[in-house]
């Protein structure tokens, strides 16, 4: 395993805490065409970061379904993705329909996809409920018709 | 196994990766549903599956997938054909129904890239 501090990244500092890594990505709701990109590029990131095997699947894992569901069911999103030496820090946040029942949601099989999502191979109901599978942290809150935030945190086993 | 032998098994057709045939795989995943793909199919599995758009070859990249198998005859569409050779993710394409592909493969050794999933934590 390569250690964090062989590797050729600057560590900023913030007041709370240290980060290897920060950025922000656009997701535009109903370009099917696109959708997964997001999380094909933030895949490669971690990866590059030299971020164990695991981490960096689920870490893709959690932004793909995060991004099918923002693509399929809002207007437009973004992703936070925040790389600690400790975690990986996703947030999801869209503005959108909302979730009238959350706990409905999460369930498995539970979905409101259309046939242009079921098409793509997705809307098996599967999505929430695969992020809170491959997450040690996982929050949701929504709000109907204003919109949706995940934030999921993924756990890194401390390389330093 | 060489991905060779698996489009001999096969009787399939190499459309994109050609100059890898000669890459071991010893797993595999087979579904439709892409969720289902996400969650369960591992790195450097074969993903066997009837879907051809450009999720499969995304998904098939974001999980380091060794080579995609469409069956049933299927043609990749043509965006999903060229975000593969982009990436140099092979696939190949057998006449073979999803059952019969599994089928013929585990006979010779393939495995599943797991045997079942557990009851909570499967996913973990």
């Amino acid at each position: 395993m390569v250690a964090w501090n062989k590797l050729k990244i600057t560590v900023h500092t913030t007041k709370t805490e240290n980060y290897l890594y920060t950025n922000s990505f656009d997701i535009e709701g109903g370009n099917f065409s696109k959708a997964g990109t997001i999380a094909t590029g933030i895949k490669s990131i971690l990866k590059e970061l030299g971020l164990p095997n695991d981490v960096v699947r689920k870490s893709a894992i959690v932004c793909y379904e995060a991004e099918i569901n923002v693509v399929s069911y809002a207007r437009k999103g973004f992703i936070n993705l925040t790389v600690t030496p400790k975690t990986v820090q996703i947030e999801i946040t869209d503005e959108g329909p909302g979730i009238p029942d959350i706990e409905l949601a999460m369930e498995q099989g539970y979905s409101t996809a259309n046939q242009q999502i079921r098409e793509m191979g997705f809307g098996a109901g599967m999505g929430l409920y695969n992020i809170n599978c491959y997450s040690d942290k996982f929050d949701i809150s929504s709000e109907v018709n204003k919109g949706t935030f995940l934030k999921i945190i993924i756990n890194t086993p401390q390389c330093i | 196994m060489k991905l060779r032998e698996v489009k001999e098994i096969l009787d399939a057709d190499v459309i994109v990766g050609q100059e890898k045939l000669d890459m071991e795989v010893k797993t595999a995943f087979g579904a439709d549903m892409m969720s289902d793909v996400l969650a369960f199919a591992k790195a450097g599995s074969l993903l066997l599956t009837g879907l051809t758009n450009t999720q499969v070859i995304r998904i098939a990249n974001v999980l380091d997938i060794a080579a995609i198998i469409l069956v049933r005859g299927k043609k990749p569409q043509t965006e999903a054909l060229a975000l593969a050779k982009e990436l140099q993710i092979p696939i190949l394409i057998t006449k073979y129904i999803l059952f019969e592909t599994a089928g013929r493969l585990y006979v010779k050794g393939i495995v599943g890239c797991l045997e079942q999933v557990e009851d909570h934590s499967a996913h973990n």
